[in-house]
């Protein structure tokens, strides 16, 4: 009986609950999910509009001002003056560079480019480094030591320098073949953290499981073991493409990469060879510095906020 | 004390040499599979210098032959690896005849000296605001302002280098734009050029400090979450030992261990990174030598500092993994 009493006690507290408090634990409940995380919305949203740019300077801009000497030279962006008392206008918004390139005209052509040059090299990297980790893990053996060491070794080789002689001798490359250029350095990450997850995933009940059930190696593979590790898959392309745009970026500032597209790094290139950070002409390195910046950052908020979703322990602190 | 197992040193001994064998192979073969010859651009250095020149053909064979190129490619492969573990890497093209090694023996105490310089810095300054973030006791400044600061992480060092460029170098001019010491000051063991010398390396570091910082800060802030969940703290805190004591002594020693790992994964990019704020700084190291070979097309150079880089990581891997075990006991070393 006194337990019907204290549930009785107990039951009309919770309808006095008040609208308040019921949106309040509503609202709780719905932070509990981990995806809605704010550090990947606002990463998310720094990419996205770094596309959009891209997508709408298209549409909307006339993109022929990118061409040498379609404007006047070293116009400062509208609002400001430069060191010849010229002051911007409308019909280059962002001022122009050295040789009178429109700076808006570049980064709407250019930021996407180390987006895509990231993007490209990393799914790449990523799909052998899949392909890698799973047949090193799954099959093991005289395999798994030649893989092991490969990535070990690949590892250490930090890809700037090697690209750096592959360009030097072979002069311009398209964005793709740069893309490519740098995916052979970026799979061995995703190889050795794969390798590691299948080893420890092998033996668990569930692949014990479909093995016995007489599931073949592939679905084994691709069906069981694969989508439990798309969390770290995640993070581990992100990672990539923070890597791959570094390394393209840290080419074209040394006058490497593609000569004929406009790139960010490029732009950077020219101008600290033209001399503007003396000359005051923030606007021509300024500009596509700050983009790239915007970029990283939101790919470093993307992989904080991953880290959260697959490690609920770091979410507290 | 932890011993390293015979098997573990050569297992990382193979993987030693082995990336240093595939790094020289590279380094070799790629310049090969292009159409440049580079007797060719000696040649085309030469006409352009001199207006023209007589029995190109008699010159240009024998470029050739200085640079080897007449020879077999297998005689031609295995001369360069013997030569290059003797760390001798031909004559440069742009500056000829200055030895290769030597040009970059003067850079290379440079590029050392600004490397050991800020890791050291951002070790330190890293490690111990990602412990203070954890810290129930550190200041709520430290939990706020670190974060924010640590959005600046990703930005590779150049981006960061510009801008402190910018703003202390051209605008204030507190600092140099470039090179890394004056030019009226004559090197040597004196006050003025060690003054000189910080003075001109003050900002590259910095450059390279702010953005680096953070990647330690969040690693040891996920290691001493981690650490503080443990019994032993726990039993620290029950037996009332000071605060203090618990952090320095029971956590971040322990904490701090797998951050040495992380370092030896981190140090290509971080080399890498180097190289391109010598570049914008004019910085007389490595990453200028390369910038200015590149400028030259004086591949010989282009190959010795790519390969002496490499070499570099490989060896500051191998030296973390050798020293891992001493001093972190609870590692032991398998196969």
């Amino acid at each position: 009986m006194t337990e019907y009493s204290t549930d009785d006690d107990v039951a009309p507290a919770e309808h006095g609950l008040t609208r308040e408090d019921r949106r309040r634990a509503r609202r709780m409940r719905r932070f509990d999910n981990p995806w809605l995380n704010p550090k990947l919305y606002w990463g998310g949203g720094l990419l996205l509009g770094i596309v959009l740019v891209g997508i709408l300077g298209r549409l909307l801009w006339d993109l022929d001002l990118v061409f040498t000497g379609s404007g006047m030279l070293k116009l400062p962006p509208v609002g400001f003056e430069n060191l010849r008392g010229q002051e911007g206008t409308f019909a280059n918004p962002l001022g122009t560079d050295g040789a009178g390139r429109d700076m808006l005209a570049l980064i709407v052509i250019g930021a996407p480019n180390s987006l895509f040059v990231g993007l490209l090299a990393s799914l790449i990297g990523m799909s052998i480094g899949i392909f890698l980790g799973f047949t090193a893990g799954y099959v093991g053996g005289r395999t798994d030591d030649i893989i092991r060491v490969l990535s070990d070794v690949m590892i250490t080789i930090p890809p700037l320098l090697i690209l750096v002689v592959f360009q030097s001798a072979f002069g311009d490359v398209s964005l793709t073949m740069m893309a490519l250029l740098i995916a052979g350095f970026v799979w061995q990450s995703p190889t050795r953290l794969i390798r590691a997850q299948v080893l420890s995933m092998k033996s668990s009940g569930y692949v014990q499981m479909a093995k016995l059930s007489g599931a073949s190696t592939f679905d084994i593979m691709f069906r069981e073991m694969l989508p439990n590790l798309i969390p770290y898959l995640f993070g581990s392309f992100i990672a990539n493409v923070t890597t791959s745009i570094v390394t393209a970026v840290g080419l074209e500032v040394l006058g490497l990469g593609p000569q004929r597209v406009p790139t960010l790094g490029r732009t950077i290139y020219e101008a600290i060879n033209a001399g503007a950070l003396i000359q005051n002409l923030w606007w021509w390195w300024g500009i596509p510095t700050l983009l790239l910046a915007a970029m990283f950052i939101g790919l470093l908020l993307i992989n904080l906020g991953l880290d959260e979703v697959s490690n609920p322990r770091l979410r507290k602190a | 004390m932890g011993r390293i197992p015979r098997s573990y040193l050569i297992n990382r001994l193979i993987t030693l040499f082995l990336t240093i064998l595939i790094a020289a192979t590279l380094i070799w073969v790629i310049p090969r599979l292009s159409p440049v010859d580079p007797a060719d651009i000696m040649l085309g250095r030469m006409a352009a210098g001199a207006g023209s020149v007589a029995n190109a053909d008699q010159v240009l064979a024998q470029l050739r032959e200085s640079f080897g190129l007449d020879q077999p490619m297998i005689v031609q492969y295995f001369k360069y690896l013997g030569n290059t573990l003797l760390f001798d890497f031909g004559l440069s093209t742009a500056s000829f005849p200055t030895p290769v090694s030597s040009l970059i023996a003067r850079a290379l105490p440079w590029t050392l000296g600004l490397m050991i310089l800020s890791v050291v810095i951002t070790f330190v300054i890293g490690n111990a605001l990602g412990a203070f973030m954890v810290w129930e006791r550190s200041p709520k400044l430290v939990k706020v302002a670190i974060p924010a600061a640590m959005v600046f992480t990703s930005i590779p060092p150049i981006l960061s280098g510009l801008l402190l460029m910018w703003i202390f170098a051209a605008q204030l001019r507190w600092f140099p734009l470039t090179g890394a010491y004056g030019l009226m000051v004559e090197p040597g063991w004196t006050w003025d050029f060690a003054l000189s010398v910080l003075h001109h390396g003050f900002l590259p570091a910095l450059s390279i400090v702010i953005v680096t910082f953070g990647f330690w800060a969040l690693g040891m802030r996920g290691l001493m979450i981690t650490v503080q969940g443990e019994d032993y703290v726990k039993l620290a805190e029950a037996k009332g030992l000071r605060p203090r004591y618990i952090l320095y002594r029971y956590m971040i020693r322990n904490a701090i261990l797998p951050q040495v790992t992380a370092f030896a994964l981190k140090i290509g990019l971080l080399i890498a990174g180097q190289v391109l704020v010598e570049r914008i700084f004019a910085y007389n190291g490595m990453g200028k030598l390369l910038y200015d070979a590149i400028l030259d097309q004086d591949f010989p150079v282009i190959q010795g500092v790519s390969y002496v880089i490499i070499l570099m990581t490989a060896l500051s891997v191998f030296l973390v993994d050798l020293i891992y075990p001493f001093i972190d006991p609870r590692i032991r070393h398998e196969g």
